[in-house]
Formats: C-alpha cells, sequence, structure tokens
C-alpha cells in the first residue's frame, strides 16, 4: 500500500518537472510576452476562410526560396490556374503562415479583367515554416497548397 | 506616406495581359517593435489596403497584414480592354490614402 502511495507521488514530481522544464524552454525560445501562433491557429484560419467547405490540393504554384537568410523581407510568387473568364475566375487568394505571431498574411482580390491570377509579393517570417495559399474560385469550390521555408534570421522585429 | 513607384506600360493591344508593379515606400510598422529608449510598444501603422482601379472598376485588390514587408511591393495582371486611367490606391491605418493614376493607351 505505500509503495504505491509513493509511486504515485513520484510519477506526480516527474509530470510537475517535465512542465516546468516544457515552460521554461518555451519561454526561452519565444521571449518573454511574444507568443507564436500554432500551426493549429493557422489551420483554423484556413477553416474559416473556407466556411468549412472541402478544399482540394492543386492548381496553385508557389515560389519561394529554399532558404530565406532574411526573414524581413522574403520574395514569394503564387499563381493560380484558371482562364479568368466572366463565367470562371480566381475570386480571391490568401496567404497564410504558420510560425508568425498572426497566422493571416494577406488577401488578394481578383476580377476577370485581372486576365492572369498571379502575384508576387514580399513577406516577413519569423522563424522556419509553412505557407500556405488557399484560394477561392468564383464557384465557390477551393484550392490549396503549401510550401515550407527555411529561415536562418527571423524578421518579426521582436 | 512617401512616394510609390509604378511600372506599368505606356501602351498595349486590346486583350493583352500586361504586368503591372508597384511599390510604396512605408516602414510598415508591425505594433510589436519596442522602442529601444523608452521600451515601449511602437504602435501598430501598416497599409492594410491596396487597390488597383481601371476606368472605374477595381481589378485587383490587397489586403494587408503585419506580415507583409516593408515598402510593400506587389507584381500583378490586367487585361487590356480600354484606354484610360489605372489608379492604385494605398490605405494606411487610421485612414489615410495616398493615390496614383496612370494612363494606358489600348489599340
Amino acid at each position: 500500500m505505500s509503495d504505491t502511495v509513493s509511486n504515485v507521488a513520484i510519477l506526480d514530481r516527474r509530470q510537475v518537472l517535465t512542465a516546468a522544464g516544457a515552460v521554461a524552454v518555451a519561454g526561452f525560445v519565444m521571449g518573454p510576452g511574444f507568443a507564436f501562433a500554432k500551426p493549429e491557429d493557422a489551420a483554423a484560419r484556413v477553416k474559416e476562410a473556407t466556411g468549412g467547405a472541402a478544399v482540394k490540393e492543386g492548381r496553385i504554384t508557389i515560389q519561394l526560396p529554399q532558404i530565406a537568410e532574411n526573414g524581413n523581407t522574403v520574395p514569394v510568387t503564387v499563381s493560380v490556374e484558371s482562364p479568368m473568364s466572366d463565367a470562371d475566375f480566381v475570386k480571391v487568394a490568401h496567404i497564410f503562415v504558420d510560425g508568425n505571431p498572426t497566422p493571416d498574411v494577406a488577401s488578394f482580390h481578383f476580377s476577370p479583367m485581372s486576365g492572369k491570377a498571379d502575384f508576387s509579393t514580399r513577406i516577413r517570417l519569423a522563424k522556419t515554416q509553412n505557407v500556405i495559399v488557399v484560394a477561392q474560385m468564383s464557384d465557390g469550390s477551393f484550392f490549396t497548397a503549401s510550401q515550407q521555408i527555411k529561415v536562418t534570421i527571423g524578421g518579426c522585429g521582436g | 506616406m512617401a512616394k510609390a513607384r509604378i511600372k506599368v506600360p505606356s501602351s498595349a493591344k486590346k486583350g493583352e495581359i500586361f504586368e503591372i508593379k508597384t511599390l510604396m515606400s512605408h516602414n510598415m510598422e508591425t505594433g510589436r517593435r519596442k522602442d529601444k529608449k523608452t521600451g515601449e510598444l511602437i504602435p501598430r501603422k501598416i497599409i492594410n489596403k491596396f487597390e488597383c482601379v481601371y476606368n472605374g472598376k477595381t481589378v485587383f485588390s490587397a489586403d494587408f497584414h503585419p506580415s507583409i514587408s516593408a515598402n510593400p511591393y506587389l507584381a500583378f495582371s490586367c487585361r487590356a480592354t480600354e484606354s484610360g486611367k489605372l489608379e492604385f490606391r494605398w490605405t494606411e491605418d487610421g485612414g489615410a490614402v495616398t493615390s496614383e493614376t496612370k494612363e494606358i493607351q489600348v489599340s
């Protein structure tokens, strides 16, 4: 009987220590008062943007460098396959990331007059993470693509 | 807001798809940086919206969040339909708007 009790006590102590360690590590990596978005937050934003509709892979090409030495300005080019006619065009393309303080990066709204659903811009990336693009077509369907990028020096000015 | 640089072809054939490049000088303050002297957070001030209007119709627009780099650069496409004006508008947090206009001849 006393054995079981002490076992429980040891387990408890171990759990407490592990938890404390995890908090300490997290605090060290992120810095005080500076929380990064978790991959779940990005996934939640994707879900919000699509309204829970089915999202298919494909039709989107993301061009990113494999390694970004400076996370302050990372060039990104996205193109979405579409005829861009009055009947069938890309309405909007969102960029989300899963390792910045907030998952939203930008949303780009197209029209049939765009001719092509492509754009280039420059983004800030705090650390190595995934860049996710979600595009909504004029018929209401959604497509997605994502790419991981390694970041040497983060660009969120902490 | 400071000056914008815009690259648009001066002429295009009807139906042709041309590329527009814009570069706006703006430090896109994220609201997460601290003033090194006082230790206080510098309030967020970014361009949150960009629009391209072709003869009164919005061809392309973008909503920006703080993860867009300083001096926001954008390249996008547009189909030449008729001669006229291309208006570019940048809206800053707080509502200040900077706009620029370029003319295009479509033959």
